[in-house]
C-alpha cells in the first residue's frame, strides 16, 4: 500500500484545500469510469423490463415505466434461434452439461500433471511442460479444422461428449499450470518426508497434497468454467441443432433475421447467458482475479 | 557384526556433473556419523542417497547387512528428520507422527500405543491434537523427531534439522539429540554446516568438499590431526592458524622460521626431526598459542609477538597479530593484559602443531 | 514388478495428457500446415502443391481488410488498454476507500462472455434506438453516431467494446504491480522529497516492466484471437469491413467449404502468435529454470 499523504510542510493552509480537491477530483474521475463500466449492465436490464413499444418511444437510458418480465420469459422459452423457438432454456442446459464435466475432467487432470510435473520430475519433464504450456497459446483456428474432421471420425461430431472432449483438451495447459505453480510452492522436503514415511506417489497425492489443494482448486474451476461457459468458437464449431452452447443461442437469437427485432428479449438472453459467470464473479471474485493474473503472470 | 551402514564406492552425477566422487563410508551399530561441509559439498546429496531419494549412479550401499542399493525409501527400515520439518500441514501433530504406520497398515492400537510413548519421551503430549502451522520451531522440531522416533528404524538421517532454529534454541535441541542418541543406543547420520554440531554430536565425523570426502575420523582426530588445508580450516572456531613458513630440518630437530611484519622473523625449533621439506604451511589452533606457562604443552617455544587486535570473548580473550602474513589468533586468558601496539610473550605448542604442504595442502606429519 | 509400477507411474500419469497434446495441439498444427499447401477446396487432399493458398491469400482483398483490421484494432485495442488501465491502477492505489466495489464494477465484464458484451454494445450502438437517438431526444437533432454501419468506423466500435471488456483487467494485473513495489524504496523516496509523479514515472512504473510485458501478451493474444465479439457486434460488415483474419478463417472454413485457405490463415494467424508469444515463454522459462 503507497501512501502518499505525506508532502513537505509549505503553506499548510494551501495544500489542504489543494488536497482536497484533488481528492474530490479523483473520486470523479473514478465515478465516470464506474459508470462507464456499469452502462452496458445498466441498459441490458432496463432494456430486458422494458416493452417492445416503450423501447421505440423512449430513451435508451430512461428506467422503464412499466415493468414487464415478458421478455424474459420469451427469453427462457420462447425465443427463435433460427426454426426452433424455444428459448435459450434448452441451450443454458447443453451449456451446463458441457461445462459441469469438461471442469471436472480437466481439474482433476491439472491437479495430477501439475503434481508430477511440480514434485516427480524426470528427464524430460521440462520439456513436456513446455509443450503443455506452450499448446495454451496457440490460436484455436489451427486446430479447428482437423478436429472437426476427427469429432466426425470418432462419431461424436455435433455431441456434447464432442464439446466437453474438445474443451478438456484444450483446458489441461491452463489447468497443468495453475496446479504446477501451485504445487513448486510446496516443499520438496515433505515429498520426501512421506515416501520415507512408506507412502507412493498417489497415497502422496491423496493424503498430502489434495487436502492442500482448495485454493487453487477453487482459482481452477472457476477458470475453466469461465472459459467453457463463455466459449464460442468451439461451440459454433462443433455443435449443430440441439446441442448448441448457449453463447451460440444467444447469437442466433439476436441475429435471427425473421420477424420483428426485439431488443428486450435479446439482452433479456443475454443476461440470462451471463448470468452463471458473473454470479461466479460476485461470489468468488478473489478466486476469479487470481487465476486471470496467475493465467497470464506466470508464464 | 557387519557393518550398520557400508557404502562402497558411490558415485552420483546429475548428468555430466558430477556430485558425490567414489565414497566410501562404513559405521557400526550405535555410530553417529555427522557428514560435515560447505554448501554445496555434496552432504545433502549423500544423504538422500542413503534414503534412497536419490538414486545413485555406481556403487554400493548396505543397510543392516543388506543390499539397499536399488530399494525404495520405505523398504529401507529408515527414518529421516528434515531441514524444514516437512510437516504435513493438513495433519495434526497425532495424524503427522502415526502417518507412516497408517501406511504400512499398522493396526489402530499398536499406532495409539507407539505414539504416546514418543509423545511422552519428547513432552509433546499437550500439542497432539494441533495442526503443524499452531506450533512453535523448538515444537515442529520435536514433532519431526517423533515422526522418526515411532518407526524405531535401524537408521536414523538428519538433514541440517537445527538450522531453522534461533541460537539458543539449536543448543538446547543439540544436547537433547546426544542425549536421546546415548539412552536409545540407535545409529545415526547427521548432515549439517556447523562444525560445532559436528564435532559435539558425532562418533565419526566425515568432511566432504565439492563431493569428495576429506577425511574420515572421531572428533579429535579431525580437529587434531586434519588431513588437509581445508578440514584444518573448516573445523575448529576460531579456525587454525594457517601460518606460511620456512622449515630446515637436521638430526636435533626442525628449524621453523616464521615471517614477521617489521622485525625479525620467529625461530621455533620442533624437537622432532619431521623431514619437512623448506616450505610448509603451519597450522596451530589458538589455543596452542598462549600466555608461557598458562597451559601444559609439550613443547612449548617462546616468542615476542606485536599484538594488532585484542578481542574480549569473555571466557577467553583473542590476541590477533600478523605473521608469516597472515591474521594469526591466539587465545589467552580473560584477564590478559595484551594491549594493541605492544608486544605480547607467547608460548607456541609444537607438540601440537600440523604442518601441511603449501602447494597440495595435504597433512606432512 | 511393483517398483516399476511406483517407479513409473508419474510417467503413466502424465502420458495421457501429454499425448493428448502432442496429437491434438501439435498433430492438429502439422496437419493444417501441411493441409495449407494443398489444393483442398471442400475436402481436404494431401499432395504439396506448394504456397498457392498463400498466394491466394495475399490476394483476396478481404484478407487484406482483415490483416489491417486485425492491426489497426491490435494497435488501438492494446495502447488504449494499457493507458486506460494503467491510470486507473495509478488512481485506485491512493487509498481509495471504496476501492474494492470500484474494482468489482471495472473488472465484472471480464467475467463475460463476448457474445454477452458483442450483443449490448450491438444493441448500445445501434443507431436507430441507441446513442445516437437518445442525445437526439435531447434536442440535439443532428447528431451522428452511426460507426456501427458506417464501413470506414465500424471497427472502432470493436475496439470500443473490446476494450471496455478488458480495460479492468489490465487495471487489476497493474494494481498488483503496483501494490508489490518493495515500499522500503518508496519510503525513501518520500523522505527524499521526491514529489508524487515522480516516485511512479521514475521508481514504481518502471520496476514494473515485467507486468507490462504480460499485459501486452495477454492482450495482442485476445487480439488476435478476436472472433466472438466481431460475430455478435457486426458479424465482420457491414460488408467485410469488420473482418479479422479469425472470422476470415471461420468463413472459409465453415460457410464458403474453401478448407485451403481456412488452413492457410489460421497458419498466419499462428505464425503472427508464434512471434509475440514464443520469445516471451522462452525468457520466462529460462528464468525459471535458472
Amino acid at each position: 500500500m503507497t501512501d502518499f499523504s505525506m508532502t513537505p510542510a509549505h503553506s499548510r493552509q494551501q495544500t489542504r484545500w489543494g488536497k482536497i480537491a484533488l481528492r474530490w477530483l479523483l473520486y470523479l474521475i473514478l465515478g465516470v469510469f464506474a459508470v462507464y463500466y456499469l452502462m452496458p449492465l445498466f441498459v441490458m436490464v432496463t432494456t430486458s423490463l422494458k416493452s417492445l413499444e416503450e423501447i421505440r418511444t423512449g430513451n435508451l437510458v430512461a428506467l422503464p415505466r412499466d415493468v414487464t418480465l415478458d421478455a424474459w420469459k420469451t427469453a427462457w422459452s420462447g425465443a427463435c434461434t433460427g426454426i426452433q423457438c424455444d428459448g435459450v432454456r434448452p441451450y443454458f442446459w447443453n451449456s451446463v452439461l458441457i461445462a459441469v464435466p469438461a471442469v471436472a475432467i480437466s481439474t482433476l487432470l491439472g491437479a495430477l500433471n501439475g503434481y508430477v510435473v511440480a514434485h516427480w520430475r524426470f528427464r524430460g519433464a521440462n520439456v513436456i511442460f513446455a509443450l503443455m504450456l506452450f499448446g495454451c497459446f496457440i490460436p484455436f483456428q489451427v486446430v479447428l479444422l482437423p478436429m472437426a474432421r476427427l469429432l466426425g471420425l470418432m462419431g461424436i461430431a455435433g455431441t456434447i461428449p464432442g464439446l466437453i472432449f474438445v474443451h478438456v483438451i484444450y483446458g489441461l495447459g491452463f489447468t497443468t499450470l495453475f496446479f504446477r505453480n501451485y504445487y513448486v510452492t510446496i516443499p520438496a522436503e515433505l515429498t520426501k518426508a512421506a515416501k520415507v514415511d512408506g507412502a507412493g506417489f498417489l497415497r502422496i497425492f491423496w493424503s498430502i497434497f489434495l487436502p492442500l489443494s482448495l485454493p487453487i482448486i477453487v482459482v481452477t474451476v472457476i477458470w475453466q468454467f469461465t472459459q467453457i461457459w463463455n466459449d464460442f468458437l468451439f461451440g459454433v464449431s462443433f455443435s449443430q441443432a440441439g446441442t448448441q452452447p448457449i453463447t451460440v443461442a444467444l447469437n442466433n437469437i439476436v441475429n435471427s433475421t425473421t420477424g420483428v427485432k426485439e431488443y428486450n428479449v435479446d439482452m433479456a438472453a443475454a443476461i440470462i447467458a451471463a448470468l452463471p459467470t458473473l454470479l461466479v464473479y460476485v461470489v468468488a471474485g478473489k478466486y476469479f482475479i487470481r487465476g486471470l493474473t496467475a493465467g497470464s503472470v506466470k508464464g | 557384526m557387519a557393518p550398520i551402514l557400508d557404502i562402497k564406492n558411490l558415485t552420483k552425477n546429475y548428468g555430466s556433473v558430477e556430485i558425490l566422487k567414489d565414497i566410501n563410508v562404513a559405521i557400526d551399530q550405535g555410530d553417529f556419523l555427522v557428514l560435515v561441509g560447505p554448501s554445496g559439498c555434496g552432504k545433502s546429496t549423500l544423504l538422500n542417497c542413503i534414503a534412497g531419494l536419490e538414486p545413485i549412479s555406481g556403487g554400493s550401499l548396505h543397510i543392516g547387512g543388506q543390499d539397499m542399493t536399488d530399494v525404495s525409501p520405505k523398504d529401507r527400515d529408515i527414518a529421516m528428520v528434515f531441514q524444514s520439518y516437512a510437516l504435513y500441514p493438513t495433519m495434526s501433530v497425532a495424524k503427522n507422527i502415526t502417518f507412516g504406520m497408517k501406511v504400512r497398515g499398522v493396526d489402530a492400537a499398536t499406532q495409539a500405543s507407539k505414539l504416546a510413548t514418543v509423545a511422552k519421551q519428547l513432552q509433546i503430549e499437550k500439542l497432539l491434537d494441533r495442526r503443524p502451522g499452531q506450533l512453535s520451531g523448538g515444537q515442529r522440531q520435536r514433532v519431526a523427531m517423533g515422526r522418526a522416533l515411532v518407526r524405531d528404524p535401524k537408521l536414523f538421517l538428519f538433514d541440517e534439522p537445527l538450522s531453522n532454529l534461533d541460537a539458543k534454541l539449536r543448543v538446547e535441541m543439540r544436547t537433547e539429540i546426544k542425549e536421546l542418541h546415548q539412552r536409545l543406543g540407535a545409529s545415526m547420520v547427521y548432515v549439517t554446516h556447523d562444525q560445532i554440531e559436528a564435532m559435539t554430536l558425532a562418533t565419526k565425523i566425515v568432511v566432504m568438499k565439492g563431493g569428495v570426502i576429506q577425511q574420515v575420523g572421531t572428533p579429535s582426530e579431525i580437529y587434531n590431526r586434519p588431513a588437509n588445508l581445508f578440514v584444518a580450516d573448516f573445523m575448529g572456531n576460531p579456525a587454525m592458524n594457517l601460518i606460511p613458513a620456512k622449515a630446515r630440518s637436521d638430526a636435533a630437530g626442525t628449524r621453523i622460521e616464521i615471517a614477521r611484519r617489521d622485525s625479525a622473523p620467529i625461530v621455533l625449533t620442533d624437537s622432532q626431526n619431521r623431514n619437512l621439506p623448506e616450505d610448509v604451511v603451519l597450522g596451530v589452533r589458538p589455543e596452542d598459542i598462549a600466555e608461557p606457562g598458562a597451559r601444559a604443552a609439550a613443547n612449548a617455544q617462546e616468542a615476542d609477538c606485536l599484538v594488532d587486535i585484542v578481542e574480549p570473548a569473555g571466557a577467553d580473550t583473542y590476541v590477533v597479530m600478523q605473521l608469516g602474513g597472515k591474521h594469526v589468533t591466539a587465545r589467552l586468558h580473560a584477564e590478559t593484559d595484551a594491549t594493541p601496539g605492544k608486544a605480547q610473550r607467547l608460548a607456541f605448542d609444537l607438540g601440537k602443531v600440523s604442518y601441511f604442504a603449501p602447494d597440495t595442502g595435504q597433512r606432512l606429519n | 514388478m511393483s517398483k516399476w509400477i511406483e517407479d513409473h507411474l508419474p510417467k503413466v500419469v502424465l502420458a495421457p495428457s501429454f499425448i493428448a497434446v502432442l496429437v491434438f495441439v501439435y498433430g492438429f498444427l502439422i496437419w493444417t500446415a501441411w493441409v495449407s499447401l494443398t489444393r483442398s477446396r471442400l475436402l481436404p487432399k494431401y499432395d504439396i502443391e506448394g504456397v498457392i493458398q498463400y498466394k491466394r491469400l495475399f490476394a483476396a482483398p478481404r484478407w487484406d481488410v482483415a490483416m489491417n483490421n486485425l492491426f489497426l484494432f491490435g494497435a488501438l485495442f492494446i495502447v488504449i488498454s494499457m493507458v486506460l488501465g494503467l491510470l486507473l491502477a495509478i488512481l485506485l492505489d491512493q487509498n481509495i476507500r471504496t476501492e474494492g466495489a470500484i474494482r468489482t464494477i471495472y473488472l465484472y465484464p471480464m467475467a463475460l462472455s463476448m457474445i454477452v458484451t458483442g450483443t449490448a454494445w450491438k444493441w448500445i450502438l445501434n443507431p436507430g434506438l441507441g446513442i445516437e437517438a437518445m442525445v437526439r431526444s435531447w434536442g440535439f437533432e443532428n447528431f451522428r453516431f452511426d460507426w456501427l454501419v458506417n464501413p470506414d468506423m465500424a471497427i472502432y466500435t470493436i475496439v470500443l467494446a473490446a476494450i471496455w471488456q478488458s480495460s479492468g483487467f489490465v487495471m487489476a494485473l497493474f494494481l498488483a504491480g503496483l501494490r508489490s513495489v518493495d515500499t522500503e524504496i518508496i519510503r525513501a523516496a518520500q523522505v527524499d522529497g521526491i514529489p508524487t509523479w515522480r516516485v511512479y514515472s521514475a521508481i514504481i512504473i518502471p520496476s514494473m516492466a515485467p507486468i507490462f510485458l504480460s499485459a501486452f501478451i495477454v492482450l495482442a493474444h485476445l487480439a488476435i484471437k478476436s472472433f466472438d465479439l466481431v460475430i455478435a457486434l457486426t458479424g465482420g460488415g457491414p460488408g467485410f469491413a469488420t473482418d479479422l483474419p479469425a472470422t476470415y478463417m471461420y468463413a472459409m472454413a465453415f460457410s464458403r467449404g474453401d478448407i485451403g485457405q481456412a488452413a492457410s490463415s489460421a497458419m498466419i494467424m499462428m505464425g503472427v502468435v508464434f512471434t509475440i508469444v514464443v520469445p516471451y515463454l522462452y525468457s520466462e522459462l529460462r528464468a525459471k529454470n535458472d
